[in-house]
């Protein structure tokens, strides 16, 4: 089954870049995402077998990211369908400078993504800490083209920083590995393999010192991908410059798996018994994160950059939920689960609004409601979703969060967390508000693209999950979360 | 080993680019031979095939690659550093100062085979991020990355024998398309913006 996951990508990547027909390739694009989902659907009831002694195996953590990734693969895919569609194929002018730019060939799009999906996937089932690098830095060099997708100096300048320091970060990462094996390394035996469950079970064997060093960097590196502050820097030129569709990938994809990363090294610092080193790390890197989203966002005139600031608030949380520990853990989970469907959904409607507007600008949009009435609804949502307001699922996550911190009497943090939430929800409303609502701006032409089915769908789709898991979650789902916060150390 | 530090601190002092690009080979041909060298000459298959890997990729590939990118851009051939070359040399010196005392602290579960060999690794990962964040141009900033993997690599081969082939082929694998992706990109930066100079890319702000 592991083998089927990552291979069909990289044979639809491959196909891509032979077939010359566009439809055709947005087709392979659909059955590529569709396949990738049944197979990891599949994988809920009957676990895949280990390949390679372990080194690639799908345990509860990676199931989920897994299921996250492919998931929001699949809508990305059927939103990509429609979005290709209506990129026109000539040269297009800038929507804020004017100059003339054109696009990236289709086929450079839809092999970089397939390819993306391939490494992100890799990431979800490599044991092996080696191995889990190798995809890491594979989901950053597959992703770069897909932000240079729109040919113009500011898409370039944002791919340029996310390479460098992604590359950068993950390099560090690389010498966190190492201090890791040095961890697992005894005075009078061979090396051992740096595989997660060979290190949780050796846990106290561990060297504690070259483990906390480890953790370190694998924090610094990773955390450097995931968005942490103040290591965000190339995220919300990424996010914004990217094509809406892709933005949503890595926002609710990419960051997802990045902290996956991290969190397979607190496993075994769990293991050793040095979890409150790292989680006051965590939850300092969290606090920061969020604060520093923040103070962003606050005042922020772009609204897709807003929208990027607000992963990086997002992240802040998760991080701050393992931080935490104990029953926040679970709830740190489900924020992932959350955060990724409502970003999605909030970036596809964003790029439903440029498509109708031409512009990221915040103040140059009014009268969403009235111009596109259910986009403009799916907006508002988005961000009452977003903002942690009941009945969505962010409300609930964040609530279990909060709660598990006045349980361990963190009141101090649980007060500071709650005043950032509020500024932020006040920082965002203005926004969002004034965009939605207002009268109708007369010289707007709306024709150039109708907003087809393929790119209200998938938002809408993700609305109405976000919403439901508010008030339902499943106990399939429920059962996973748990056991993936106990493998991380909490319940 | 010394000869890394030769390496480094040329870099450290170079202006021109195209000599910069030849230091970056010679320190990839350098570190090929590291794993060798450690191990008593102790020829193992494994060992030697990784050795040509390493030589032909880091001494070979990527300068190519590099010397192709640059004879492409109609850039000038000075390296034009934020932080002067004299200055660039203390700071690499009294970096290496401090790696010898850092290293000389750390506790290793297993006695090195050689002394030198972890303040050199450090104090390259050192000079690759120096040289990222104190050059202005995008090709530097790909050969200060190149450093600092080179470092972090000679970490490596000091202290993990075992590590497996596969492992290390796709590390080598990433930082090929890495080299790769990024000499694109800045082929492009220099089309669209007639400069390579990362100081000029600030468009993005706040």
């Amino acid at each position: 089954m592991i083998p089927a996951l990552l291979l069909i990508p990289v044979i639809a990547a491959v196909l891509s870049l032979i077939v010359r027909n566009d439809i055709l390739r947005r087709i392979i694009l659909i059955i590529t995402a569709v396949s990738h989902t049944a197979i990891t659907i599949t994988a809920w009831s009957i676990e895949p077998k280990a390949l390679w002694d372990g080194w690639l195996m799908l345990d509860k953590p990676g199931l989920l990211f897994l299921t996250i990734t492919s998931v929001l693969f699949l809508a990305c895919s059927f939103y990509a369908f429609g979005y290709l569609a209506g990129e026109a194929k000539s040269k297009k002018q800038d929507i804020e400078e004017g100059a003339i730019f054109t696009n990236a060939p289709e086929a450079i799009f839809c092999a970089c993504v397939e390819g993306f999906l391939a490494t992100m996937t890799l990431v979800t089932v490599s044991q092996h800490f080696g191995l889990l690098w190798v995809a890491m830095e594979a989901t950053t060099l597959a992703s770069a083209p897909l932000i240079y997708f729109h040919r113009h100096n500011r898409s370039l300048e944002a791919t340029w920083k996310y390479l460098l320091i992604c590359s950068v970060g993950i390099a560090l990462a690389l010498l966190g590995n190492f201090f890791m094996v040095i961890a697992a390394t005894k005075p009078a035996s061979q090396g051992t393999a740096i595989v997660l469950n060979t290190l949780i079970g050796q846990g106290h064997n561990l060297n504690i010192q070259w483990l906390k060093a480890a953790f370190l960097f694998f924090l610094v590196g990773y955390g450097t991908k995931m968005g942490l502050a103040p290591l965000h820097t190339w995220l919300p030129d990424a996010h914004s410059e990217a094509p809406s569709v892709i933005s949503a990938l890595l926002s609710g994809a990419l960051l997802n798996c990045a902290f996956l990363g991290i969190l397979r090294c607190y496993q075994v610092c769990g293991a050793a018994g040095e979890a409150q080193f790292c989680q006051g790390l965590l939850v300092l890197f969290g606090l920061i994160s969020i604060g520093w989203a923040a103070i962003f966002i606050l005042g922020q005139a772009d609204y897709k950059r807003m929208l990027a600031y607000s992963s990086v608030e997002h992240v802040g949380i998760l991080a701050l939920g393992v931080g935490i520990g104990a029953g926040a853990t679970f709830g740190a989970m489900l924020h992932a689960v959350n955060h990724s469907i409502t970003k999605a959904m909030l970036f596809m409607t964003a790029g439903n609004i440029i498509a109708i507007y031409k512009t990221k600008t915040t103040n140059e949009v009014r009268g969403i409601l009235s111009v596109a009435p259910i986009t403009g609804v799916l907006w508002i949502a988005g961000f009452l979703a977003i903002s942690g307001i009941p009945p969505f699922g962010i409300f609930v996550s964040e609530f279990t969060i909060v709660k598990a911190m006045i349980e361990q009497g963190r009141i101090g943090i649980a007060v500071a967390f709650l005043g950032i939430l509020a500024v932020v929800f006040v920082g965002m409303s203005a926004a969002f508000l004034n965009m939605a609502q207002g009268p109708k701006n007369n010289d707007l032409q709306v024709k150039d693209r109708p907003a087809g089915a393929f790119t209200i769908l998938p938002p809408l789709a993700f609305g109405a999950l976000a919403l439901m898991l508010g008030l339902y979650i499943p106990p399939v789902v429920d059962n996973l979360l748990h056991s993936v916060a106990s493998a991380i150390g909490g319940y | 080993m010394i000869f890394l530090v030769l390496t480094n601190m040329m870099l450290l002092g170079l202006s021109r680019l195209g000599a910069c690009i030849r230091m970056v080979a010679l320190q990839g041909v350098a570190l090929g031979f590291l794993p060798l060298i450690l191990n008593d000459w102790d020829m193992e298959v494994h060992l030697v095939l990784f050795s040509i890997v390493i030589i032909s990729l880091k001494g070979i590939v990527f300068p190519w690659m590099l010397n192709k990118t640059l004879r492409e851009l109609s850039i000038q051939r000075e390296v034009e550093p934020f932080i002067g070359y004299g200055i660039s040399i203390i700071a690499g010196t009294i970096a290496l100062v401090m790696c010898m005392w850092l290293s000389s602290r750390l506790p290793f579960p297993k006695p090195l085979m050689s002394p030198l060999i972890v303040p050199v690794a450090f104090f390259t990962i050192m000079s690759g991020l120096f040289l990222i964040i104190s050059r202005k141009k995008a090709l530097t900033q790909v050969l200060g990355y190149l450093v600092l993997e080179n470092g972090i690599y000679a970490f490596g081969v000091a202290l993990v024998r075992q590590q497996p082939m596969l492992v290390e082929l796709g590390i080598l694998l990433d930082i090929f398309v890495a080299v790769f992706v990024m000499g694109i990109a800045i082929f492009h930066i220099n089309r669209e913006f007639d400069h390579i100079d990362t100081d000029q890319l600030s468009r993005l702000r706040s």
